[in-house]
């Protein structure tokens, strides 16, 4: 369904690889997690699959297509088989509910009819049945979300891509969310979601991909967020680490082990900040 | 795909942007009212060409007492050259150019010089005397003038041969290089014109990137996504070709029919039926124009 051949991405700015020699292989109807570091290369990898981006090397085979080989023209019409969900929902403001999901079937040219069967299906799908008129800002969160999953997949695709759809969530909320994307694979979809939710993997016990500077370091079935080899390091766990210190603030999950962590070292991660061109570079 | 749909986004799109749609509409007004203007400008010089090369004349003036031009040596014109010149003009090789002749005494001259020249002081200065006889010529091509100059030029008793088209020439050069000026500001113009749009056509993408960004998401065709744009600009553009259009027949109708025509009763001018002859021209270069540069820049903005 989804196979990565040695596939490697350089972003002109970046002064090393977003993704290196990545190679994969995802099945129909798998669920699968994409962990890692921020700017480990989730970003990169979802982008590639959707073709936003070409492979710098290697190759990406998605539902029987050679990704590079995909003219520019035929972009759209692969794109139709895909659903992607974000971390920021994307919706229309001044769009209700049930405009939002029929806008991913209007601009298909769907019918009328088809738009008035397909739309109240899918939002009694995600469990929104009774607020097809609401508007976004009505919404909570979490039921924001549920309307970018309805249009994500109202046109019921084969592979559905989420980049960190909890990350804007509380956990009962993302618990609901995970419910929801858990039917929809049951239901026989392909989802790859990249997440920083530790408990949400752990929970779920589905195959975990771990990236780490663009490089596949672990790909486990029914696995955890952190195994042994790669601990991870959070805030409250490195705080007695250093107790005689101040306080470090530190993104939870941003880093790796840091027992030795030296903010003055040049080689440390935390000053590398080439990740920022890139979350700029999505923003447009 | 709905056109409904894709008239409807384009709608949007103007109202969205009214200022610059306005600045778009103004930019393709005036410089299509520069084209179409350079563009009568030629219908113009075309119609005078033919109605003045058609009754211009080649003069083939004739020694004075006063003249030491040509083969004149202050004598007047004899009998016997005046019809050595006539008969040459009748002869076997010149006869099948000449469509007709007529010869026009000193008198007759004197005639013709004080009507055209009604109310000058010069008439008070001019006597019979002074103008020359004169064969004027018509030819059945006027551009053939050369045959005359080689046979009648060197003549005796012949003071100059003079084809009036060369007078005309010099007007016409003159209203040329006026179109050509016409031109040169309407193609600066029309490349603002082209910037404007496309500035406009990215503005509107911009304010729509929400809109832009998902549909590219869920998969709408790029036709489906470049089209309400492109008719974005057609649409401002074509409102600035007819507002265009409308300022060409305001100038036909009342400086050239209602001034020129009356200051200059002789000659002919453009009429409004010749300029329904460029309004067509002018909608389709606004439309063209404007949705080539409306392609570029929403492809650009669109690159996948």
């Amino acid at each position: 369904m989804i196979r990565f051949d040695g596939v490697s991405k350089v972003y002109r700015s970046g002064n090393r690889p977003a993704l290196h020699d990545a190679t994969l292989e995802i099945k129909p109807g798998e669920f699968v997690f994409l962990v890692g570091a921020s700017g480990s290369g989730k970003s990169s990898f979802l982008r590639l699959i959707l073709r936003e981006e070409r492979a710098s090397a290697g190759q990406i085979h998605v539902l029987g297509q050679e990704l590079g080989r995909l003219s520019n023209r035929k972009v759209p019409f692969y794109r139709r088989n895909l659903g992607v969900v974000f971390q920021d929902f994307r919706l229309l403001p001044t769009k209700t509910v049930f405009d939002n999901v029929a806008f991913a079937l209007r601009v298909l040219g769907k019918s009328e009819a088809f738009i008035h069967d397909a739309v109240p299906e899918v939002l009694g799908l995600v469990g929104l049945g009774n607020k097809e008129n609401r508007l976004p800002h009505e919404l909570s969160g979490g039921e924001q979300q549920r309307v970018a999953i309805a249009r994500a997949v109202v046109n019921k695709p084969a592979i559905l891509l989420a980049d960190e759809p909890t990350g804007n969530l509380d956990p009962t909320t993302s618990a609901g969310i995970m419910d929801v994307l858990r039917n929809i694979n049951t239901a026989g979809t392909t989802v790859l979601m990249a997440t920083h939710d530790t408990a949400i993997v752990n929970d779920m016990k589905r195959r975990v991909v771990e990236l780490r500077e663009g490089r596949i370091i672990r790909d486990e079935a029914g696995g955890t967020y952190e195994t042994r080899a790669n601990p991870v390091v959070s805030f409250t766990d490195a705080q007695p680490l250093r107790a005689d210190s101040q306080p470090i603030v530190v993104e939870p999950l941003d880093f790796d082990p840091i027992p030795a962590f030296d903010p003055m070292s040049p080689t440390s991660e935390a000053l590398d900040l080439s990740y920022l061109d890139r979350i700029e570079e999505d923003d447009k | 795909m709905k056109l409904s749909f894709v008239l409807l986004e384009a709608w949007n799109g103007v109202r969205r942007n009214v200022s610059m749609v306005v600045s778009v509409i103004l930019v393709t007004l005036v410089s299509l009212t520069f084209v179409g203007s350079a563009a009568l400008l030629q219908l113009q010089i075309g119609n005078m060409k033919s109605y003045w090369y058609d009754k211009a004349q080649v003069a083939v003036y004739l020694c004075t007492q006063y003249s030491t031009l040509g083969s004149c040596d202050q004598q007047e014109a004899g009998d016997d050259q005046i019809a050595a010149v006539q008969a040459q003009l009748e002869s076997d090789t010149l006869a099948p150019y000449i469509d007709k002749w007529y010869f026009e005494n000193h008198d007759q001259a004197f005639e013709n010089f004080t009507s055209q020249f009604k109310g000058s002081p010069v008439v008070d200065l001019v006597t019979p005397d002074l103008l020359p006889q004169t064969f004027w010529v018509n030819l059945k091509d006027p551009t053939q003038s050369a045959i005359v100059f080689e046979a009648v030029g060197g003549m005796s008793g012949v003071e100059s041969v003079v084809d009036q088209r060369s007078y005309l020439d010099g007007i016409f050069s003159m209203l040329n290089a006026a179109s050509l000026t016409a031109v040169g500001v309407a193609i600066l113009m029309l490349v603002a014109a082209a910037l404007l749009i496309a500035t406009t056509i990215r503005l509107s993408a911009f304010s729509r990137r929400r809109e832009l960004a998902i549909m590219r998401l869920v998969g709408a065709s790029n036709w489906y996504i470049q089209t309400p744009f492109i008719l974005e600009g057609v649409v401002a553009a074509t409102i600035g070709s007819l507002l265009a259009c409308g300022a060409i027949a305001v100038i036909v109708i009342f400086f050239v029919d209602g001034y020129l025509a009356n200051a200059l009763p002789t000659t002919s001018f453009v009429q409004l039926a010749d300029a329904w002859f460029v309004f067509p021209g002018l909608l389709v270069a606004g439309a063209v124009l404007a949705a080539s540069s409306a392609y570029v820049a929403i492809s650009r903005y669109l690159r996948v």
